[in-house]
């Protein structure tokens, strides 16, 4: 009997709940913003089958229980089986399937079939990145291969194809589309498998190494969404983001036109040492003149630091992305940053600093050496690597070797998203995240002990 | 009675007892005989998921096929010879009689034991002549499948060698009886995998 | 040897009593008491498990509080949950436990036909759990590239227990499977050899046939695994290129080259797909039985059920590739996948119509089993509808990988196999404890599992339309997401902490009644079938007593017209029918008549 009224009220309960996420309730597809409403259109259809079916035998059960409950006197009847009504049942639900299938062929039809006025882009994937290419004047793509990846070929285009050498890429984890143009998404990963999702375009597909996926959709709003990675790919998988921004033909072609082509990668002159260490003079003051830091004056350590991570930091040292609200000891970077002209002046001084001699700082910070060995394992060495080295292929700093009160103020500011959550910083909330495998101030002192350990 | 009319009857019809002392649908021949069929399927399944997993391989680009050694040939012919010596024992004691059941029964599986020797050294002189597993994946299937089923002619060797010590101690020939029929089938059928394995990596 | 019939059999069948405590419950060969030990090892090994989802969702639901929750052994949590459950409790539970119990007293076996091979089945079951749990205590732990396992990924640096945990996974699976092939061995013998006199193929209850299928796909499915494990051990150990493709690892060129990582996903669902059916058959089957026994009537188109179970079987192994929609194989692969996929639905809801249809002008007793049994229809039907969805191909698209995969794939082969495990647990408890549960403690346990894990469920499936994404270890800041669906994932945890919980209902109630139930009639419910005719309860080594039984009729004379009692058991001869005589019998006033 309660059985009967509890299944009665599931029934009723999930389909309120159901119309209530339906007509703006908050937990539903998001707005549609490629032509991909063929795909809601199924969505739709398999909706109304399942949801009838749904109704119909759960409340014929519901009826069943309540009615033909156990009462004095009564029998069950005898009837081992009705060859009719189950030849009209198997008719009614091959009607139904073939509803929900017909539609489904249809449209997966349209899904394999790319429009000849496609254009093409790259998506590279990488733990845990995006990268974007798109053709040059030619309209077509360079041959690439991961076997040519080098830190200023990330992408592996073979250097000698004459295709590729005007191919834009795009070394950083935001892409743009034109609006209404449909899009031929060519999809390659260096290491594992991803998968690139862009929810408010319905379609996604995996990236798989030794091989090209693709997938197509024709944007058609125009705003920012969010690239996610939906296919486990190691410790970092929830921290693959990336955004696409579809905008008209005119702003694409702007930001198209600003990025730089593969040639113009490779053409980039050796940095200058000399000048270099001419501006390095003022950063002296405080670094030390050998790079060596010095705690008093909060400068941490420099020497030993890859070209790549300095560059990059005096970059967002200059353009506000680090050293803002709540970052006071940052904000002392700002305008020191200010004294490098250009990106070549911060190539050249990031360059020198690399060449400095690395000699390792003195430990300040004491800790439990197992409990950090045990935390660095499992989530550090991921990125930083076992031996505290950094990569540039995950865009990790060094560790090993840096000064490690330097480590603790930034992974509390990572913890406290004083640092990482400005929106053009693409890596530091990468860290945002992954700072929680610290849980709090004696954990990150622990994983500081072990990493002085590492030198 | 057939499998289509057996699950067709209306069981709700007729009562009373169907058929003999025996269920209906029976297998006719000992149980572990039939488990042993139903085993070498499942033998079958694997050796059969390895040889599609070599051609999907196959067709990859860097697929260099490896040349096999004339030596298989040899290898091959001692464990035909293997299958035969147990054909011949499984005859004898049909047969009831026991004369030369001895030394055909432990004569196949000392030819299976030369069987597996061979291979390895096979192994060897591939791996001096540089043909190592990471070098291909050719070879790698080469070793995987040949090592497999080296592996579960091992397994039918350790009942033969049951086997072999209850006859060497004088039993009763109906007690070993059933064991060399099932090592017959068995050898019989690693005899046709490998076989059809010959066949696959001589010809890829 | 000559066919010996088995009749002649029965008495040379070697008894082997044990004497001692370690003979009759460590090194034992009877099946009731293996059943007995794989139910208890899977069970414990499903605690685990368990105790791994409420800590994920810990993480998921209370990030603030569970900071003792790292990404890396959030990682580890969800793949070993995932493999703990569908491998080493459901497989394990569903053919070692209720396949070895039930077959040999449902088919009038004194035993399975190898006892012996089914005693080491169990052992080697233990050995690979030993090995599985040894996983959490190895450098790196466990591995965390998700219980599918996709190299290249769960070989290499990034993911958690990528050195040994990874190692010992897969041998773990590995000496499952041989486990699972001893004992599948037995189980699709005694089907075949060991049925009593009088027992057609067709007289078997359903639970042997969902559980004799579901074997037969195990033998032939598991193998996929093994090759896949095989090769995969080896591209590690041995640095081999069958699924490694040129890649580089932590910034550095690997000696891979040239394999296919789909040509895993190939193989890991060719057996994974069945696998889903090896849980779903024997509960199919399990469950037929309680809603037969308790509803007093017997299973609508029973013929229609067992076609149903073999095509389900048959059309399981051609339907893998819908897991891969999305994973680049050839696209064109959809267009048939799809089309299995969506015919796999119609056996399947037949069976469902037919569960109801049982109900339909039953006289049904609402004991707690039944309450399960009505509870799985209920679950059973929610995730088989989604189940369209995402065989659907290009619904998929949306939905793969986020969660409404996990609430799809919960609700069909986690929740409602369960309901299933917990209607058969207490239907047969009696038969293999001698005791009654207690039946309060057991519906309070239904309600508490029926409506949590649907308060679990149902709005899991509303956060996957939004696009939450499955595996991940936090949502960050993502835009499409409206900040509620913390709220939800919230809410999501506190319904599973009080799931969790409440499993102890279940524990409590069968240890406590192994002492304190009240004893149990021989046959409470008043069932048809063989395995509640034992002349001794719980059944003796041997079952049967002096002579084997001999069966008359089908497994559902239920509510027969014209018999005074509402059920005939199986072994009851038509000469001693128990019928109202001629003159008390009317037609016209015995319910059970048809109208139809």
């Amino acid at each position: 009997m309660a059985l009967a009224v509890v299944v009665v009220l599931l029934v009723v309960g999930s389909i309120v709940f159901h119309f209530m996420q339906l007509y703006g309730g908050p937990w539903y597809f998001t707005d549609l913003a490629a032509d991909w409403g063929s795909i809601d259109f199924t969505i739709n259809v398999t909706f109304w089958v399942t949801g009838f079916v749904f109704i119909v035998v759960n409340l014929f059960m519901a009826w069943c229980v309540y009615k033909f409950r156990q009462k004095d006197g009564h029998k069950a009847v005898y009837e081992p089986e009705n060859h009719k009504l189950e030849i009209g049942l198997t008719i009614f639900t091959t009607v139904g399937v073939i509803a929900m299938l017909a539609p489904g062929l249809f449209v997966w039809a349209q899904f394999v079939t790319v429009p000849e006025e496609a254009h093409r882009y790259e998506v590279l994937a990488s733990q845990w990145q995006w990268q974007f290419r798109y053709p040059g004047e030619d309209g077509v793509l360079g041959a690439a291969d991961v076997g040519n990846v080098t830190p200023t070929n990330p992408f592996g285009i073979n250097p000698e194809d004459p295709r590729g050498q005007d191919d834009v890429v795009v070394n950083e984890p935001n892409m743009h589309l034109p609006v209404n143009q449909p899009a031929h998404a060519l999809l390659r990963s260096h290491d594992v498998l991803h998968n690139y999702t862009v929810t408010q375009f319905r379609v996604k597909m995996d990236l798989v190494p030794g091989l090209v996926s693709y997938l197509w959709f024709d944007p058609t709003v125009e705003g920012t969404y969010d690239i996610l990675c939906e296919e486990l790919c190691g410790i970092g998988h929830f921290i693959m983001r990336g955004s696409v921004t579809v905008e008209s033909q005119e702003e694409f072609d702007a930001w198209l036109a600003a990025q730089p082509t593969f040639a113009e990668t490779q053409a980039i002159p050796a940095p200058d040492l000399a000048a270099g260490q001419a501006s390095y003079a003022i950063c002296a003051t405080c670094h030390g003149a050998q790079g060596e830091g010095n705690q008093a004056l909060n400068s941490p350590k420099l020497a030993g630091q890859e070209a790549w991570y300095t560059a990059r930091q005096l970059k967002y040292f200059q353009t506000g992305v680090r050293g803002g609200e709540g970052d006071t000891l940052g904000a002392q970077m700002v305008s020191m940053s200010m004294t490098l002209a250009d990106d070549a002046a911060i190539r050249n001084i990031a360059a020198y600093i690399e060449s400095l001699p690395d000699t390792p700082a003195e430990p300040t910070i004491a800790g439990d050496i197992d409990n950090g060995r045990n935390i660095y394992a499992k989530n550090c060495a991921a990125c930083h690597l076992d031996d505290g080295s950094g990569s540039w292929y995950t865009d990790a700093p060094g560790l090993a070797g840096m000064s490690d009160w330097y480590f603790v103020t930034q992974i509390s500011n990572f913890g406290a998203g004083i640092r990482g959550l400005h929106p053009n910083d693409h890596y530091g909330e990468q860290m945002v995240s992954m700072a929680t495998a610290m849980s709090d101030i004696d954990e990150i002192n622990d994983v500081a002990a072990y990493i002085n350990t590492l030198r | 009675m057939s499998f289509f009319k057996t699950i067709t009857t209306k069981p709700w019809e007729k009562k009373g007892v169907i058929g003999g002392l025996d269920p209906e649908g029976a297998i006719d021949a000992p149980n572990e005989k039939v488990a042993l069929s139903v085993f070498l399927v499942v033998v079958s399944v694997v050796f059969s998921l390895f040889t599609v997993g070599y051609f999907l391989r196959m067709e990859l680009p860097d697929w260099q096929p490896l040349s096999e050694p004339g030596q298989l040939w040899f290898n091959t012919g001692l464990l035909v010879l293997s299958s035969v010596l147990f054909q011949w024992a499984r005859n004898i004691v049909n047969s009831e009689s026991s004369k030369h059941l001895t030394a055909a029964f432990i004569g196949g599986g000392l030819f299976a034991i030369f069987f597996i020797a061979g291979q390895l050294a096979i192994w060897g002189n591939l791996q001096d002549a540089g043909y190592y597993m990471t070098s291909n994946p050719a070879n790698a299937f080469y070793y995987l499948m040949t090592g497999l089923h080296a592996v579960h002619l091992l397994g039918g060797l350790w009942v033969w060698s049951k086997s072999s010590i209850k006859l060497l101690s004088g039993r009763e020939t109906s007690d070993v009886k059933l064991s060399i029929e099932l090592c017959t089938v068995y050898w019989h059928f690693l005899l046709i995998v490998w076989l059809v394995l010959f066949a696959i990596l001589s010809n890829t | 040897m000559a066919y010996v019939p088995l009749a002649d059999r029965d008495h040379e069948m070697e008894m082997h009593h044990p004497k001692t405590w370690i003979g009759k419950w460590v090194f034992c060969q009877d099946h009731k008491v293996i059943a007995i030990q794989y139910g208890s090892i899977a069970i414990f090994t499903g605690l685990v498990g368990l105790i791994l989802s409420l800590l994920f969702r810990m993480q998921l639901g209370f990030p603030e509080a569970a900071d003792f929750i790292d990404p890396s052994f959030y990682y580890q949590a969800v793949t070993m949950h995932g493999m703990i459950m569908v491998i080493y409790l459901l497989t394990a539970l569903f053919l070692g436990g209720f396949g070895n119990y039930l077959i040999p007293l449902m088919c009038g076996a004194r035993d399975m036909v190898f006892p012996f091979m089914n005693m080491l089945s169990v052992w080697v079951f233990l050995v690979s759990v030993i090995i599985l749990m040894a996983s959490f205590f190895v450098t790196g732990g466990p591995t965390g590239g998700g219980w599918t396992l996709y190299p290249p990924q769960t070989t290499l640096a990034g993911t958690p227990g990528h050195d040994m945990g990874i190692v010992l996974m897969l041998i773990s699976l590995a000496v499952f499977i041989v486990a699972t092939t001893m004992g599948g061995l037995n189980y699709v013998v005694t089907v075949l050899q060991y049925r009593c006199r009088g027992l057609t193929m067709m007289r078997l209850p359903l639970s042997v046939w969902g559980i004799f299928v579901a074997t037969i796909l195990a033998l032939f499915a598991f193998p996929a695994l093994l090759v896949a494990a095989i090769m995969m051990l080896f591209d590690i150990l041995l640095g081999t290129s069958f699924f490694m493709p040129a890649l580089i690892e932590s910034g550095a060129p690997l000696d891979h080259n040239g394999g296919s990582p789909i040509l895993f996903q190939h193989l890991f669902w060719f057996f994974g797909h069945p696998e889903v059916y090896i849980v779903a058959l024997p509960a199919f089957g399990l469950v037929s039985d309680v809603l037969s026994v308790h509803a007093r009537k017997n299973i609508f188109g029973y013929r229609m059920m067992v076609w149903a179970i073999i095509a389900i079987g048959g059309l399981s192994f051609i339907v893998w590739a819908h897991h891969m929609y999305v994973s680049g194989m050839h696209p064109y692969f959809g267009f048939f996948f799809a089309t299995t996929t969506l015919i796999i639905a119609v056996p399947t809801a037949l069976k469902v119509y037919n569960w109801v249809l049982t109900l339909w002008e039953g006289d049904i007793r609402l004991n707690a089993p039944m309450y399960f049994a009505i509870g799985f229809i209920f679950t059973f039907i929610h995730g088989g509808l989604t189940g369209l969805f995402l065989g659907n191909v290009v619904i998929d698209l949306p939905l793969s990988d986020t969660y409404f995969v996990v609430a799809h794939f919960h609700m069909v082969m986690g929740v409602s196999p369960v309901l299933v495990v917990f209607a058969a647990i207490y239907h047969w408890y009696p038969k293999m404890s001698g005791r009654m549960y207690h039946e309060g403690m057991a519906k309070l346990h239904f309600w508490c599992t029926f409506l949590g894990t649907y308060a679990i469920y149902l709005p899991m499936h509303y956060l996957g339309f939004v696009g939450v994404p499955r595996r991940y270890y936090a949502l960050g800041t993502t835009d499409f997401l409206p900040p509620s669906a913390q709220d939800l994932n919230t809410t999501i945890t506190i319904a599973a902490l009080f799931v969790g919980a409440s499993q102890l209902l279940f524990l409590i109630n069968i240890i406590w009644s192994l002492r304190n139930g009240p004893k149990a009639d021989p046959n409470p419910w008043g069932a048809a079938s063989l395995e509640w005719q034992t002349p001794d309860t719980p059944p003796v080594h041997g079952n049967w007593g002096e002579s084997l039984p001999t069966v008359y009729r089908w497994a559902y004379d239920y509510s027969v017209p014209g018999a005074h009692e509402d059920f005939i058991p199986q072994n009851t001869p038509e000469s001693e029918e128990p019928t109202v005589d001629e003159q008390h019998f009317d037609p016209d006033t015995d319910e059970s008549m048809a109208d139809v």
